[in-house]
């Protein structure tokens, strides 16, 4: 990401958020009747520079260590807090942007602001906040921008120019163990995501994908999958020369399977990767030969709502 | 249920996605068999398993279930928890058997996905 986006929309954000989104809660006030002799303390345990007078919940001033040196200058003789702070208080609603709490900070070149609904002290910001609270937003933002950025991609199709547009991706599927299984499975699902695909189509070739994978890596030990997508349309070519399946009809039943036990073992074998495959897809063709190997073909619609279930 | 909810529950531990305790799982499911959690119509958003090979992770990312927890005791080896941390997905381990697993899950009203209640 680079700098001018961000201040851009830095810039942005400080008319979007309001002050109650980064204003703090948890108060540390004085009532009126307050000494000012306990202020110092009061200030430095809590490493702050002012500290909002209430009575009840009204704000009726703010003292500062301002007031407190200058009580001090004149000869510091213990009185209520009351009779010391400023009465005259610039204060900044819950509601307001952050704007104007930047700009009234900068204009009277206080360290902090106290906000009131109404009358009632509901919270105070100080630059610090506006900081942290402007940075924590940035994250969301970034986050979602790149979500954004994902279906951005969603235009690729027709941003193209073409009479014919295909795009094709290739893996191979070799020396794989089983537990290693998956990785073409998943590298296509993260282009495919990048491509700005529908995230319902995605996850449908996904589990294809898988399963076809871990088909071969099982049955046939190695393979290639081709995929093309056009703007209808993701086919999904899946090849090895395996062992082949003799009768394809009864390995599509659901629950057939002729997996050993190790492989059961390893969470494989339920007989539902075909018919799994088939329910992803539009339509699932298998040619196989026995001793020479089999071939899948797997078309899904890039219309979600025409993918059947 | 919020994910450190279920790790009450369960008297789970959470071994991989620390921070991530706030997400919401709506959903579970509990099997063995990967392809059997592949096909159900929409996926579970928490997926319980014995199984403690990388291909759960691998199910997980295909079908986007949000979090796996081993039952059993049993703990997942290192590629699997690589693979987890490399994905965000986080991994959760209870001593309790799958059946009481879910059975705790059942009754704090956890659900199937896509079976009512
Ligand atoms: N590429 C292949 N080469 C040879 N035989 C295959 C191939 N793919 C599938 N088969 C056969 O078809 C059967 C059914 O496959 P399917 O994927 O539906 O189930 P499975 O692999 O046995 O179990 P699951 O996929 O549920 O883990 C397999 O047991 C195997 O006999
Ligand atoms: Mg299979």
């Amino acid at each position: 990401m680079d700098s001018p986006r961000h201040v851009g929309k830095i810039r942005e954000l400080v008319y979007e958020l309001k002050v109650e989104a980064v204003m703090t809660r948890k108060l540390i006030t004085l009532a009126p009747e307050a000494p000012m002799s306990g202020l110092r303390s009061i200030l430095k345990s809590n490493r702050i520079s002012g500290v909002p007078v209430v009575s009840g919940q009204t704000l009726v001033g703010l003292v500062s260590v301002e007031d407190f040196i200058n009580w001090l200058a004149q000869g510091g003789r213990d009185c209520p807090v009351g009779e010391r702070m400023s009465r005259e208080v610039r204060t900044l609603s819950p509601g307001e942007p952050l704007v104007h709490a930047i700009g009234k900070l900068e204009q009277y070149g206080y360290g902090r602001l106290p906000v009131v609904d109404g009358e009632r002290l509901v919270g105070l910001v100080t630059k610090g906040d506006i900081i942290e609270g402007l940075l924590q937003e940035m994250q969301v933002n970034s986050r979602e921008e790149e979500e954004l950025h994902r279906y951005r991609a969603s235009h690729f199709f027709e941003d193209m120019i073409a009479d014919r547009l295909t795009v094709n991706f290739q893996y191979q599927v070799r020396g794989k163990t089983i537990e290693q299984g998956g990785e073409v499975a998943s590298d296509l699902k993260r282009s495919f995501k990048r491509l700005g695909l529908h995230p319902e189509v995605v996850r449908r070739a996904a589990i294809a994908t898988y399963e076809a994978e871990m088909n071969v890596i099982i049955y046939a030990r190695e393979g290639t999958v081709d995929v093309s997508v056009d703007p209808e349309t993701i086919h999904i070519i899946v090849r090895d020369q395996g062992q082949g399946i003799p009768d394809i009809q009864q390995a599509l039943q659901p629950g057939f399977s002729t997996a050993p036990d190790w492989v059961r073992e390893l969470g494989f074998g339920a007989g539902m990767g075909l018919p799994n495959i088939r329910s992803c897809a539009r339509s699932l063709d298998i040619t196989s030969e026995p001793g020479q190997g089999t071939t899948l073909r797997i078309s899904i619609p890039l219309e979600p709502e025409r993918v059947c279930a | 249920m919020t994910i450190s909810w279920v790790l009450e529950i369960l008297d789970a531990e959470l071994l991989t996605g620390q921070g991530a305790e706030g997400r919401e799982l709506a959903s579970a499911c509990g099997s063995d068999l990967m392809s059997d959690v592949l096909c159900l119509r929409s996926a579970p958003n928490l997926l319980l398993t014995a199984l403690t090979n990388p291909q759960c992770v691998r199910t997980a990312e295909m079908a986007e279930i949000a979090a796996i927890c081993f039952v059993q005791g049993k703990k997942p080896p290192a590629e699997t928890l690589e693979l987890a941390r490399r994905n965000g997905l986080p991994l959760l381990a209870t001593g309790l058997s799958m059946f009481t697993a879910c059975g705790r899950l059942f009754a704090a009203g956890l659900r199937c996905c896509g079976e009512g209640a």
